[in-house]
Formats: structure tokens, sequence, C-alpha cells
């Protein structure tokens, strides 16, 4: 490319510039068309940036360029929106393929009947002889190319049921398809007066909208559960020699010494090197006190370190590390929900055999009556397609449409294709303790002066300790004094200067106190003690309240802090529970037929989450939990928890009286069909009406409360 | 009757140029962000 002016050529120019790969920030704040302006207009100036495109309905931005992201995530800030980078591997974005062609199909197979349609609409006002013919040639000529492109999807799942011997809602459909299309195209051949080619066509496009949108709500969860997953930038601090790097945690490798600073994740599995660690192992164990490490001491990844910077020798990596065995166990793992046979698989097992079955008696019945085999097979063939199979196939997909989507706009992700209908038949309730039901906070002395409070609240702002974190959180309100010498004893508390005294917050021991928990002393006054406590998580109390169904409350704490807790809940308590025992647990109420809903969000409860009837986890859960539940909530409350259950039991409910409204229309049409007085016309009708009503009854279930 | 012999084509002609557009529009990602389309109308660049 050749400059205009001669001043230009010292400007890169961004064309020139290598393309790097794309890359995605989860942005949550965005919400209006003034937000996406604001972001793309803003990252133009971005040295790099070739391009901003933001996606509103996923939240979420992709910069195209060999940007630096940190200027990007910078920029952002500028803008005013927090940013998260997402990490593109696990975001896997390949393209909606099944969505696509799903779409693509529903589109042919609507012009498809649009047109047909108006064909018919001819034949049915009159038109006779050499003229019906003709458009029944047409209509064959359009249809028949269509319904075996379009039908696919149907035809697929149907010979995939019938290879294994079983039946499925898309033996009829498919089955009513093929043979409308096959009848009409005999009569068209010899001049008959009905031809049905708008019944298959309309058939496969109502039942194509409904496969659409299931599978759009369910892919729009699983994007969103997925995204939690791409969060978790996966960087590890590996020390070489006196430097540290940060490397991509799947180029670690066994022998490596890696760093792992407070507050962050242990990457790998590893002995511990440095001569002490603090370590939190809540989410292995549910334990909620750290532990102690001492120097050679295995550590697990998924472990956080709370104590100073730790540095560990990798003995473990990627796939061998006891995290993702236990993930890739749960995942290949044969449980309950992969045998549950899903309520329209239920209702086709019976409804298939039957409308076969009084297809035949027609047949055989004309036949006997007649002995027109032609006239015969044409009435049987009237059965099968007027008996609605189209609010058979929408009974189902129209209403969990509906719950998914609304229980999205809840926050609850579900991930899981039989999770609502497991969700409604859930009788008893099983939830973790800690990161569950529980977070735990600082419980601030009334004793404790307003002086003491901005001093204590200067040191724990100088350290990264979670237990300090949280005390600087419970002092929202209060404005931080001026402390000097601030310094930090790892694993014991923070000491400083204040107006001539030495001040410290930390262990009981070690200012100098006769008790064990934290406190806080100012110069030689006398400590005061500042209580660690489990605070519920917000609305846990108020759902366990409305929940209807006996819960209880498994953990593997201890049984000081299990009890204390339980109490204020009012839930029975088993504690010293291990991963183990909480499956056991699990699978012997199982055995005495209660349907457990599981809750949980640690690798300990990993196990259970896959065995119970149905499961749910917090957003801030280990990876391996959510990938094992079948609901994912992303709201910090639990407040709507019961609400979610709810409308899973009205989901249940609003499809069986799908199916109930269904046999009404079925009870209607069956009789007209037998004695051969079915005309394509009244199929068309009792189609299109039985469909609209089962759309509009789903619809309910958005406005339960 | 012989208009039909026109008008039938025709009117299948018109339908197929839809379908052809939809199916560009399928390809061309523009259903992947419903709620950003139709915030972008409101952008004035």
């Amino acid at each position: 490319m050749t400059a205009a002016c001669p001043a230009c050529v010292a400007i890169p120019d961004v064309e020139d510039l290598e393309i790097g790969p794309g890359l995605k920030f989860s942005i949550p704040a965005i919400h209006c068309a003034a937000c996406i302006g604001k972001i793309e207009r803003g990252l133009r100036d971005v040295v790099g940036v070739n391009s901003a495109r933001v996606n509103l309905s996923l939240k979420r931005l992709t910069v195209v360029g060999a940007a630096n992201p940190e200027h990007i995530q910078d920029a952002l800030t500028d803008l005013g929106f927090e940013a998260y980078p997402l990490d593109i591997e696990a975001l896997n974005t390949a393209r909606d393929t099944v969505g696509r062609s799903l779409l693509t199909r529903m589109a042919v197979a609507g012009f498809a009947m649009m047109n047909v349609m108006m064909l018919s609409v001819a034949v049915w006002s009159g038109a006779a002889d050499a003229t019906r013919d003709l458009f029944h040639l047409i209509s064959a000529a359009i249809a028949l190319p269509v319904v075996a492109y379009s039908g696919q999807p149907f035809f697929q799942n149907a010979w995939a049921a019938l290879r294994v011997r079983r039946l499925n809602m898309d033996v009829p459909i498919s089955l009513a398809i093929l043979l409308a299309s096959g009848m009409s195209l005999f009569e068209t051949l010899n001049g008959g007066h009905q031809a049905y080619f708008d019944a298959a066509l309309s058939l496969t496009f109502f039942l194509l909208i409904g496969r659409y949108m299931d599978h759009r709500t369910r892919s729009a969860a699983r994007s969103a559960a997925k995204e939690l997953t791409a969060l978790e930038v996966q960087k590890a601090q590996r020390v070489v020699g006196a430097n540290i790097e940060t490397v991509p945690v799947v180029d670690l490798a066994v022998g490596d010494v890696i760093s792992v600073p407070t507050g962050a994740r242990v990457p790998v599995d590893g002995v511990l090197l440095s001569l002490t660690g603090l370590m939190d192992r809540s989410f292995l164990t549910g334990e909620s006190a750290a532990v102690n490490a001492t120097q050679n001491a295995p550590l697990q990844a998924g472990e956080i370190n709370v104590g100073a910077t730790i540095t560990l020798q990798a003995t473990a990596v990627g796939e061998d590390t006891s995290l993702r065995r236990m993930a890739q166990m749960v995942e290949t793992a044969e449980n309950s929900r992969n045998s549950y046979t899903a309520l329209a698989d239920r209702a086709a097992q019976i409804y298939a055999p039957a409308v076969h079955l009084l297809a035949l008696i027609a047949f055989v019945g004309w036949v006997l009556a007649t002995g027109n085999a032609r006239h015969a097979l044409n009435v049987a063939i009237a059965v099968l397609i007027i008996t609605c199979p189209c609010a058979l196939g929408l009974a189902v997909p129209a209403v969990s449409t509906a719950a998914i989507s609304r229980l999205f706009a809840m926050g609850y992700l579900v991930k899981h294709a039989t999770a609502l209908e497991r969700l409604a038949e859930v009788t008893r309730v099983v939830f973790d303790k800690t990161g569950t039901l529980s977070i735990p906070t600082i419980n601030l002395p009334e004793a404790m002066g307003q002086t003491d409070r901005a001093v204590a609240k200067a040191l724990a702002q100088a350290s990264n300790h979670p237990t300090s974190r949280r005390l600087v959180t419970a002092l929202g309100g209060v404005d931080a004094a001026d402390v000097s010498d601030i310094h930090e004893a790892a694993g014991q508390g923070i000491s400083g200067t204040s107006l001539g005294d030495t001040v410290r917050l930390g262990r009981g021991a070690w200012i100098g106190a006769d008790f064990d928990g934290l406190g806080f002393r100012a110069g030689n006054s006398e400590p005061v003690p500042i209580d660690v406590v489990e605070r519920p998580r917000a609305g846990a109390e108020d759902a366990v309240r409305t929940l209807r169904l006996p819960a209880e409350i498994i953990t593997g704490d201890a049984q000081e802090p299990a009890m204390a807790f339980g109490k204020r809940l009012e839930l029975p308590v088993s504690f010293n529970i291990r991963s183990e025992e909480k499956l056991r647990l699990v699978k012997a109420m199982s055995d005495q037929s209660d349907r457990v809903l599981m809750v949980g969000d640690g690798l300990n409860d990993t196990a259970a989450l896959a065995a119970a009837h149905a499961s749910m986890a917090p957003a801030s859960a280990l990876d391996a939990s959510r990938a094992a539940s079948d609901v994912v909530i992303l709201t910090d409350s639990f407040a709507e928890l019961p609400l979610a259950l709810k409308v899973a039991g009205l989901s249940r409910k609003l499809s069986k009286q799908n199916f109930a409204i269904a046999a009404v229309y079925n009870c209607i049409a069956i009789p007209v069909a037998l004695a051969g007085l079915a005309t394509p016309l009244a199929a068309a009708l009792a189609m299109s009406a039985s469909s609209i009503t089962v759309l509009l009854n789903s619809q309910r279930v958005r406005y339960t409360k | 009757m012989n208009v039909l012999v026109v008008l039938i084509p025709i009117s299948l002609l018109l339908g197929f140029i839809g379908l052809l557009a939809f199916v560009w529009t399928v390809r061309s990602d523009q259903y992947d962000d419903d709620k950003g389309n139709a915030a972008r109308i409101l952008l004035d660049d």
C-alpha cells in the first residue's frame, strides 16, 4: 500500500498489522444502545484494535486486532465498564451449526408451506379437473424435496430410536409426514381429489419452530455456563531461576517450581517447598477453617493459599491432577440422568402404538366394509395425519422453552435436557454448607470504638488475607485511619503504628490475648475479640422456610460450626461427612424412593451432585461441580430457589395439560377421520388449531409467582 | 385460466427470492444478537 503523503510513511498502517486472534471480554454492565456506541467508539482509538463488536444478548465484546488485552481492559475501565477477559479456548466459540441448520430447514419448510397452502386454497375453493391436477403436481414438486430436506431431524431421531427398538415422539411424526407425502403423490399421479401436501409441510414447519426454540434457549443456557468456565483465566506463576514468569496452566510440567500468591488457587498438584503454608481447603473438603501445611506436605490443585506467598513443586499437571481426574470421573460416570426417560418419550410410548393400531383398524375395517383398498388406505392415512402429532410434538418443547427462558431471566441456568422434569419430581433437598448456604463474615463487636475501627480498617486494607478483606467489607462505612509502619506477619496478623501506639490485628495469641480467634489490640489496652462467623447466603433463610420439602445440611465441616449454622436455619445437620459418605448418604435416600435435589459447590459435593436425582450449584462453585449439576445459579441470592422448583413443577403440569388438549382434539377428529369424512382442509384446521392452543397454554409458565 | 401460467411461476420466484434472502441472513450471523440489533437502530453512526 503506497502512502498518499510522504509524512504518512512513518504512521504504521493499521491494515498491515498482523491480525491477532480475537479477544473476548465479558461486560456484565452493558444494557442499552448507548453502551454499545460508547464502547465501540471508545475502543477505536486503542492501538492495534481493528474492530470491536458488542453482542448485547450475550453481554460480550469481541475485539479483532493485535491489541494488548490490558490496554483494552484499561480503556473499558476508563469508559466506566467493568470487563473480564474470557479464555477463548474454554469458551469454545465453534459456530452453532445445529441451530443454524434447524433455522434453515425451518425457513425452507415455511416457504414451501406458504406456497403450497396458496395452491391448496384454490383447490379447497373448488378448482377441478385439469386445474386441480396441475396445482397438485406443482405442490408435489415443491413439497417432496422440501420434506426430504426439512424433515431430516425427525427422520434421524426416529431412526435412532427404532434401531434400539424404542419409540419416541419422532416416530409417529416421521410416519405421518412420510405417509402423507407418499399418499398425496399417489393420488396426484392418479388424478385423485385429495392431497395432503400442505398438511405434511405445516406439520414439519410447526415442529421445526418448536425444535429451534428449544435448541436456542438451551444453547443460551449452555453458553452462559461455558462463560463461567472461560472467566477463570488459567494462568500460573512459574519460578525460573530468580525470575517469575506468568504462563498458561497448560504449559506447566512436572517438576516446575510454581509461586502461588496470597488468595490464589493452587493450579496443579504438588509438594510445598516453603517452610509453612496456610491453605483453605473448603472447596475440596467443606472445612471452613484454614489448614496449616508444612514443608513437603502434598498440595492439591484447587486449594486456595490464604497465607503468605508460597512456592511448590509440581508433581502432577493437566489431566493428571486429582481435580481433573475427579471432574472427568463425574463427566463420564453413568448416572441416573442418562437413563431418565423424558415425559415426551413416555407419552410417545403410549401414543404411537395406539395411533398406529387405530390406523390399521381403520384400514382393515374399510377394506372389509367396501372392498376398496385405495379408499381404505386414504382413510387410514387421514387418521394418522389428523391425530395431532403436531400438538403432541409441541406439548413438551413449547413449555420447556418458556420455562427455561423464565428461569434464565431469574438467574437459573438449566443445563440438562431433562433437568426441568427431574426438578419437578424432587421430594427432598440436601444442602452443602460452606460456600453454598453459608458465607463467612465478620461480626463487629459493640465494644469496639470508632477510632479502633478506623485503625483496624487501615490494617486490614494492607493485607490480601481473605479474613482481612471480609473485615474491610464489614467496615464499609468507616474511613481508614492514618497508620504507618504497617507490617504483615504471615499467618499471624498485621501490625502498625498509630498515634505513637503499636496497633495489632491478628490471631489472639499473637496480639497477646487469652482468646484463640481474631482480635484487635491498640497499644496496651484490653484486646478486643472479633468474631468470624458464617452468615447464611442472601435469601437462604427465606428459601429454606418457603421450601415445602424436607431439607437438611450435609457438610464436611467440623461439629461446632456445622451445628451452630444448622440451628440458625432450623435444619437438621450431618457433619464431618467426607465426599464418599456424602455420595453414600444421597444414594441411601434415593434407595428409600426419595428423589433428592442436591445443592452444593465444592469438589467434595461433586459425586453427590452427579448421583442425585437433580442438582444445583452456585456460580461460585468449582468447575467440576458446575459440570456435574443440572442447574447453575447465577444470582448471589437463594431467595428464588423455591420459585425455581415451582416453575419446574408447573412446567410438568402444563406439559401434561398440553397432552390432554391434544387428546381432546383427537377425540373430535378421530371419529371424523374413521368415518372417512376427513378432508385436507379439516386436517389443516385441526392441526393449526391444536398447535396454537398448545403454544398459548405453554406461555402460562412465564407468569407464575 | 392462462394467466396462471405466468402468475404461478412469478409467485414461486418471489417466494424463492425471499427464501434466498433469509438463508443469506442466517449465513452472515444476523440472528446471533437479536437484542443488540434492536438497540443498534438507535445509534447515530
